[in-house]
């Protein structure tokens, strides 16, 4: 029993929060919201040589192994910095794609980074189909590669580009491992989220010690403080839910950590929506790439419901 | 990251699991906050105590079994599952051993630990006073220098298990010109049956005289009773809420119990589709407490501190708590009102949840001002 990070993962996450702090992820999340996708295709290669996306890929496809607790820790510094793209997908579409023959096809190319790749959720949408080189389509006869993205729709979150995928075209294959996939997906996801809520978080203690009304800074306010103290809780409790999930890999586990992540981030989205005031309503202020990603992430794989439904069937 | 114990510690699970069932009563004991129940509780504790169950984290010298932190956080979810009683000693065991241990001096130790293990002895605390709450820095129960001790003059009240406990320990002012409110207070131990005391018990929601307000009038206390330095009391008394503290106050084994039963409740009731969301959330919420910890306790043992986050622990179990109860209460429908319910008396045991150790409120201005690094404000 030792349920904490050890100094290589702890390691592992400050680098890639120090490259995403330089990256200045503002700029590519808006260049990527306009359909240009080339920062964010840069800032990919540079995650996938840091090896993000080899944590999902066995060693023999030019990955690192399956490692979901390095993986969760990736995913909370991409959420932290919000970087766009279907991020939580690719790792899904590693599980996918995780059997010869298809693994030696794929693979390679999804650890290197050169392949984006997105899955449609059952009865949804495909984030970022138009972006992506390899959209997967899971069907109840199997695993199909879409051939076109068809038109895109605009998400709440503008950095989510939403297509509509038809399970037609190349037929992969007959039984991919669609519900580990999904475990994978809801845990980079539940990850993200917990991610998203933290900056969320240290934005809007930043922006409240800053702002002063009344002649004193509005965070001195117990109204204030007490709101942000429960955002904190609920993130902090979301956390080890996250990395003992990661640990287990059980569905039932990373459904817990799912909802509870993405709860939390919710909450934390609507509390720093309001102590921010009016600037927070403002498409302009960046504060709103993190606060419509926190809805976002609350709905994508697996509603609230679906993932209680999954608790108590199974219990924890 | 590794979530499984090592085969010792589960061979220790092994063992306390073989004596719980052994042992624990298979009707449930009287109501703790009862005379009959607290003396059913009190014989519980002595044999317990007997196979060294009843204080397992304690040096074996005073009755304990020497385990670490992880090993206690396993006899708790096996000492909870198996639904075994409340614990009568807990604010002796959980308040006042942690400080003796820190700041007592081995013949205190000596003296008060043993009998504090086997329930011979239960403890009550004397904190609150009736204008010293949240406040607690402005109490005014003062302790006189007297001939080989001091004399205690004042009252405290909200006193939990003083109705029949037999000695309490609090903070009383020694120092009458300190220089701020928090200074010139002293720990002290008292014995409740001594000349001068009164205690007069005061029926908590359901009537049960849980807790008691205690009238000291000139109630003489050795020195040898002291805990640490005179004068010294304030930090003393807080230098142990944060850490270890902030963890064993409530175990995770009870919240995991607790909701394991409500599932079961609302299996048994058909799975009502209006209680689906608040049984899955209490089911997760016990595991997040359990985890959260786990990961606790595995920073302490790596020379780290828990601090000021175990006011985060705080909030999160008594808010969990609270939701647990009210929802069985909710599937219980009707007879959720009975008094003598199954889940009555652990719902208003957690209605007080949020209040005592520290309100939630104080708890949110420590993770606000602490954690979060924002201005101190108007209280």
């Amino acid at each position: 029993m030792h349920f904490a990070l050890d100094a290589e993962q702890r390691a592992f996450a400050d680098a890639l929060h120090a490259m995403l702090t330089a990256a200045d992820t503002p700029a590519v999340i808006r260049a990527w919201s306009r359909g240009d996708h080339a920062p964010g295709r840069a800032l990919w290669s540079r995650l996938a040589g840091a090896g993000v996306f080899a944590l999902a890929v066995p060693q023999g496809y030019g990955g690192l192994g399956l490692l979901p607790v390095d993986l969760a820790v990736a995913f909370v510094e991409l959420g932290r910095h919000a970087v766009p793209g279907p991020l939580a997908e690719t790792v899904g579409a590693a599980v996918l794609l995780g059997e010869p023959p298809l693994a030696r096809r794929f693979l390679p190319g999804l650890a290197a980074g050169a392949d984006l790749a997105t899955v449609a959720a059952p009865g949804g949408y495909a984030v970022d189909g138009d972006a992506a080189s390899l959209r997967l389509c899971p069907a109840p006869d199997g695993l199909y590669r879409a051939a076109d993205p068809g038109p895109v729709r605009r998400s709440l979150d503008p950095a989510r580009r939403l297509t509509r995928l038809s399970p037609a075209g190349d037929l992969l294959c007959r039984d991919a491992p669609y519900d580990r996939a999904l475990a994978w997906i809801r845990l980079a996801t539940a990850a993200q989220a917990l991610g998203t809520g933290l900056a969320l978080l240290d934005r809007t203690v930043a922006h409240v010690r800053r702002r002063t009304q009344f002649g004193v800074p509005i965070g001195s306010f117990q109204a204030v403080g007490h709101r942000l103290a429960d955002a904190k809780t609920a993130l902090e409790f979301a956390r080890p839910l996250v990395f003992g999930a990661a640990v287990s890999m059980r569905p039932a586990e990373v459904a817990a950590a799912k909802l509870t992540a993405c709860e939390a981030a919710y909450r934390t989205a609507r509390t720093a929506l309001h102590l921010h005031g009016a600037i927070g309503y403002t498409a302009e202020y960046d504060l709103s790439l993190w606060l419509t990603k926190a809805r976002a992430l609350h709905a994508a794989w697996g509603t609230p419901q679906q993932c209680r439904d999954l608790v108590l069937a199974a219990g924890l | 990251m590794d979530l499984t114990h090592s085969p010792a510690d589960e061979e220790f699970r092994a063992e306390a699991r073989a004596w719980l069932r052994a042992h624990v009563p298979r009707v449930p004991l009287p109501s703790l906050e009862t005379a009959e129940g607290f003396a059913a509780h009190r014989a519980w504790e002595a044999e317990l105590a007997a196979d060294r169950w009843s204080v397992v984290s304690w040096p074996r010298r005073y009755g304990g079994r020497d385990a670490g932190l992880l090993r206690w956080l396993v006899f708790e979810e096996e000492y909870w599952a198996a639904g075994a009683p409340g614990r009568v000693g807990q604010n002796g065991v959980g308040l006042l051993a942690p400080t003796l241990f820190a700041y007592g001096t081995p013949e205190q130790r000596a003296r008060v630990l043993p009998p504090m293990a086997t329930g011979e002895v239960v403890w009550a605390q004397a904190w609150s006073e009736p204008e010293a709450g949240s406040d607690l820095a402005a109490l005014t129960s003062r302790a006189v220098r007297a001939n080989g001790g001091w004399r205690l003059r004042g009252q405290k009240t909200w006193s939990s298990r003083a109705a029949f406990a037999d000695r309490a320990f609090g903070l009383f002012r020694s120092e009458a010109a300190a220089s701020a409110p928090h200074q010139g207070l002293t720990y002290l131990m008292f014995d409740l049956r001594a000349p001068g005391v009164t205690v007069r018990p005061i029926g908590r929601l359901d009537g049960k005289p849980a807790f008691a307000e205690l009238f000291l009038d000139d109630v003489f206390v050795p020195d040898e009773d002291v805990i640490g330095e005179p004068g010294q009391g304030w930090r003393i008394a807080m230098s142990t809420t944060g850490d270890e503290r902030g963890l064993t106050l409530r175990s995770p084994g009870r919240f995991l119990a607790a909701a394991a039963r409500l599932r079961e409740l609302w299996r048994a009731q058909g799975s009502p589709e209006h209680a689906r969301a608040r049984v899955a959330d209490a089911v997760i919420g016990a595991r997040a407490y359990q985890l959260f910890a786990y990961a606790a306790a595995s920073r302490i043992l790596d020379g780290g501190r828990l601090g000021p986050e175990s006011s985060m622990n705080k909030v999160f179990w008594s808010e969990l708590d609270l939701a647990l109860h009210e929802t069985a209460l909710d599937l219980l429908g009707a007879e959720g009102e009975l008094a003598d319910g199954a889940w009555s008396e652990g719902y208003v045991f957690a209605l007080a949840g949020p209040i005592y150790a520290g309100t939630n409120e104080i708890q949110r201005n420590i993770v606000a001002e602490r954690l979060l690094g924002l201005p101190k404000g108007r209280r």
